[in-house]
């Protein structure tokens, strides 16, 4: 079925993996930094030439370039089985982008022990590309975990402020984020009686014969909850800003950009169309956390933050808000929502990270009182930043609007009262991404600044700083432009799996 | 004449190739005792060396099938009946066993000891744990067990120059002698009730676990009989480290040696399962009352372990009850068999015994770099001495982090995949309760393991040294090739595991 002569998704998993091997061996630094930039480039690469094939290839049960192999455990239905379909697709390309901005970053950082760094930084990538490729719900979560241990150990190494602590308490509760959605997704394939983990097989068996309800319920609540965990469903974000705000920034990027949205993808993909009955026991209930806990809540407490990391921290807590609203809502809308929001996001945030990092290089400091003035020494830079905030406040022109637009449209015909609450968190994003870019970039420059600025001359963004965020700043119109270059195959996609006449029927008449 | 003919008869089903393994292994045990009496003193280093080779020499017999098959087979009148899950066991002792010579050589070094008998003792145990994974009867069980548990006793207070190695050794024989006797007392019960010729189904062969299950099978309600099979039960759970029978992990494990503890941790644990998997088949018509037990039991071993785990500094105390975990989520894997209808049961018993393997994969990397780690006090273990291991021994670091990982459950390694098998079995079975409790046991084991990684990996600050002050860590030891070799194929193949399953998973799951 796959029409490619070799299997590129295996390889744009298997790349950065062997790299990282590779340098772990030993080899000298310059070589293992080039090592390590033709090992990012190659998934980027890859994403972004199956994307432009994509609408080409002929599908099947909506996924193309599908490919399966065996591990050995047959017996319980886990097979490698790797794909795109319309909801993959823009991520896949997302963690290619990201991870390739992010890997560039790394490489200019020079980071302490930099070898360990980009080895674990590729061992993340290999696993994000495997998320997004993989068919089978086992693999999909196998290569989460593996993409997020070595998140957990960069924190502990290089992380900042409050680091031993910030990893142990990222490490305990995303281990029970993940061992809950673990234990959902045996579940669901213990319930579905396909014994097979492969999400086609799975879908067909619960076509064939739904869920009871009972079951429907638990295991959605077992899901939501889980990945709830791992995307900072409120109250269960404290983990979020305090890890954000101590992680080294390549791993910032990569796990806010494109590993936190494991759980967001896991719902729209595998949870909302083969669970449509616990979705309607539970979708008031989410959108309610999302919208108070999420949007209002932390959205307020990101006003209040005056540590830039943190700030960023929170936001992206917050943004999480709008796609838990979209999922809720469970529409074609709300869902293609979700994934335009995600991808949006996961280039925005990846943005903010990586300039709050070139700011603390010229600022030597993350508080956002003891800077000001700093257009005036690195215009370029401040350009990046403000239009990084726009994007992230969602105004149009940027990815995000498409979203947060989608999220809001879908949200009306589910709750008028919460769509109205939720817009107010535009208002909330707007104040304090306007008012973190007044306090670092404009204004009159504080006496703490002037005093780091006498040791220290500021310079403007260098060339290999520029390098990935002009990628990331790139994607971010792009798509902000011309949406339909994901939304059609998007589209297509939820319809097809969305669409009553093929989501799972379940009700209690055709329940067993 | 006709006790001729039957002493005959039983002649002809001693078929002493089918324990070749068991022979060449006690062969070879006897055959270090002569090589000390014959070689010069200081040619005595060879000793070790021959005990290792011989082993692994045995272990690849076993792997590339040269011995004669005897599978599915009974021999030596009913006393051992040889199935594929023994087989898979004999490799997995003789292995525990080779590592263990491996780690010996690298602790007794430190110690002023007699090297010889060490290894003659580790290589008599494993041949008895071998035959033990093999037994259908009760007589043959109890003399292999009390052969393996009379070798730990030694083992165990092997260091007897050191307070806490003796006090290891007594604890851990008063504790044997008291689960001994409560086995034997459930021996016992069931041999008199099965042997009472009122009740249906009764046999003269009442210590052969054959006509034992058919006897129980008849009499499914006995209350004599359901005494004896908690006492059984209970005799294993001691083997096992199960609560409440772990009484005596921590002070044993620390006290132990440390290639001792890793036996213990890893094979005696495992020879306790494998019983309990044969058994848990004989008294199948119980499983009304087995589940109830063992459910019980591992709902408690998963809890005790990990909270008490959470709070050792000593890192061996700390494996040891984290071992005492581990324990609990096997039982879940054993509950899970006994539930299932016999087509699935396989698949459970399969997941058993991936764990069992990844848990011996994970256990001797770590008990590996900890006997690096160890100065001249072999009980003196703490996490603090791990401190800038990573820097220092980047080796020895990352096949830490690997075991490590592998033993809290994190994927991409082998553990996880052992726990994923476990808890795919017990939700086949409907064994809800228990995978919430062991989901909460693995949240919290992350703490403690990851405790660990962290004071090996994460830098903290020390206090500098003072004039006259010694560096309170032991000097570590450097990585020989023999124990290097080891160490790196143990991660490896704890890494490679957990990706790919290839013949071993087809091999364990399509039964």
């Amino acid at each position: 079925m796959n029409s490619l002569p070799v299997d590129l998704l295996l390889l744009s998993i298997a790349t950065p993996l062997v790299a990282a091997l590779a340098i772990s061996l030993g080899m000298p630094l310059r070589l293992a930094k080039g090592l390590a930039a033709a090992a990012f480039a190659v998934p980027a690469l890859i994403a972004l030439f199956l994307w432009s094939r994509f609408a080409g290839e002929t599908q099947h049960a909506t996924y193309a370039f599908l490919s399966v192999y065996n591990t050995g455990l047959q017996a319980v239905g886990i097979h490698l089985s790797l794909g795109l379909n319309g909801i993959s697709l823009p991520l896949f390309v997302l963690a290619g982008v990201v991870g390739l901005a992010a890997g560039l970053y790394a490489i200019q950082s020079n980071a302490e022990r930099l070898k360990t760094y980009l080895v674990l930084l590729l061992v993340m990538q290999g696993g994000l590309m495997g998320v997004f490729a993989s068919v089978d719900i086992f693999f999909f979560y196998f290569f989460h975990e593996l993409a997020l241990i070595p998140t957990f150990i960069m924190v502990g190494i290089w992380g900042g402020k409050d680091r031993n602590y910030a990893a142990m308490k990222m490490t305990i509760y995303l281990t029970l984020g993940a061992m809950l959605s673990l234990i959902g997704l045996i579940a669901l394939y213990h319930k579905s009686g396909a014994n097979s983990f492969d999400l086609i097989a799975l879908r067909a068996a619960l076509l064939e014969h739904g869920l009871k309800a009972a079951a429907s319920k638990y295991i959605f609540g077992l899901l939501m909850f889980g990945f709830g965990i791992l995307v900072s469903l409120w109250p269960f974000h404290t983990w979020a800003p305090l890890g954000y705000g101590a992680a080294p920034s390549s791993a910032a990027m990569l796990h806010a950009g494109v590993l936190k949205k494991f759980g967001l993808y896991g719902l729209v993909q595998i949870v909302l169309p083969l669970l449509p009955l616990g979705v309607a026991e539970w979708a008031r209930p989410l959108a309610l956390l999302a919208v108070v806990g999420n949007l209002l809540v932390i959205g307020f407490i990101t006003i209040a933050q005056r540590d830039l990391k943190q700030m960023v921290g929170y936001s992206s807590v917050m943004h999480m808000g709008y796609a838990f609203l979209g999922i809720a809502t469970f529409s074609v809308a709300g869902a293609g929502g979700v994934v335009l929001m995600m991808v949006a996001h996961g280039f925005s945030v990846a943005l903010l990270f990586l300039l709050s990092t070139s700011i603390y290089h010229r600022t030597q400091t993350f508080d956002m009182t003891e800077m000001g003035g700093l257009a005036q020494k690195a215009p370029v830079m401040a350009a990046f930043f403000v239009a990084a905030t726009m994007a992230s406040i969602g105004l149009p022109g940027f990815a995000n609007f498409w979203g947060e637009l989608a999220i809001f449209v879908a949200a009306w015909q589910f709750s008028p009262l919460l769509t109205a609450l939720s817009v107010t968190g535009v208002v909330i994003s707007a104040i304090y991404g306007l008012r973190s870019a007044a306090r670092v970039f404009f204004g009159p420059q504080t006496e703490a600044f002037a005093k780091v600025e006498a040791t220290k001359p500021v310079t403007d963004l260098t060339c290999c700083e520029k390098l990935p965020a002009l990628i990331l700043i790139a994607a971010l119109f792009f798509v902000g432009f011309w949406p339909r270059s994901i939304s059609t195959q998007l589209n297509s996609a939820i319809e097809a799996i969305y669409h009553p006449s093929a989501a799972v029927q379940a009700p209690a008449a055709t329940a067993k | 004449m006709p006790h001729l003919d039957l002493l005959k008869a039983a002649a002809e089903s001693n078929h002493w190739m089918a324990i070749l393994p068991e022979l060449l292994l006690g062969s070879l045990a006897l055959f270090l005792l002569v090589l000390e009496l014959v070689l010069p003193k200081k040619q005595h280093d060879v000793i070790p060396a021959v005990a290792i080779i011989g082993q692994i020499g045995i272990l690849l017999g076993l792997l590339l099938r040269l011995y004669p098959s005897f599978n599915g087979q009974y021999t030596f009148s009913g006393l051992l009946h040889h199935t594929s899950n023994g087989e898979f066991m004999r490799a997995f002792f003789l292995l525990s066993s080779t590592f263990v010579c491996v780690l010996g050589t690298i602790a007794l070094a430190k110690q002023k000891m007699p090297r010889i008998e060490f290894f003659n003792i580790v290589l008599v145990v494993s041949a008895a744990m071998m035959l033990l994974a093999q037994s259908n009867n009760f007589i043959l069980l109890f003399v292999a067990l009390e052969t393996v548990t009379v070798g730990f006793y030694i083992l165990v207070s092997y260091f007897r120059t050191n307070p806490r190695s003796l006090e290891a050794g007594l604890k851990y024989l008063i504790t044997g002698a008291l689960s001994s006797g409560l086995l034997l007392f459930g021996i016992v019960l069931l041999y008199g009730v099965a042997g009472n010729p009122t009740l249906p189904g009764s046999t003269a062969n009442s210590m052969d676990f054959t006509a034992l299950h058919t006897f129980l099978a008849a009499n499914p309600n006995n209350f004599l009989a359901a005494i004896g099979i908690v006492l059984v039960l209970s005799g294993v759970a001691f083997k096992i480290g199960a609560v409440p029978f772990q009484i005596w992990i921590p002070d044993v494990y620390q006290g132990a040696p440390t290639p001792v503890t890793a036996f213990l941790a890893v094979a005696s644990k495992a020879a306790g399962f494998s019983i309990l998997l044969i058994l848990m088949g004989v008294f199948a018509p119980y499983n009304h009352l087995t589940v109830t037990v063992l459910s019980l039991m591992a709902m408690a071993t998963i809890l005790f372990g990990n909270l008490a785990a959470l709070t050792q500094h000593n890192v061996k105390r700390l494996i040891g009850l984290s071992g005492v975990s581990h324990a609990g989520y096997l039982l879940i894997g054993v509950i899970a068999a006994s539930v299932l209808p016999s087509n699935l049961a396989g698949q459970a018993v399969g997941a058993i015994y991936f764990y069992l393997f990844a848990y011996l994969l994970a256990s001797f990397a770590v008990f590996g770099v900890m006997t690096h780690v160890a100065g001249g006090d072999d009980a003196d273990q703490e996490l603090e001495h791990y401190s800038e291991l990573a820097k220092t021994h980047p080796f020895l670091g990352a096949v830490l982090a690997i075991g490590l990982g592998s033993l809290a459950g994190i994927p991409p390694l082998a553990g996880f995949m052992g726990k994923l098998l476990i808890f795919v079995a017990a939700f086949k079975a409907g064994l809800y309760t228990l995978l919430v409790v062991a989901i909460i046991g693995v949240v919290i084991s992350i703490y403690y393991y990851f405790g660990w990684i962290k004071a090996a990996f994460f830098e903290t600050w020390r206090a500098p040294l003072l004039e006259g002050e010694t560096d309170p860590r032991p000097v570590r030891t450097p990585v020989g090739l023999a124990a290097g070799v080891m160490l790196a194929s143990l991660a490896v193949a704890t890494v490679v595991l957990g990706f790919y399953q290839g013949s071993l998973g087809v091999w364990l799951l399509n039964r």
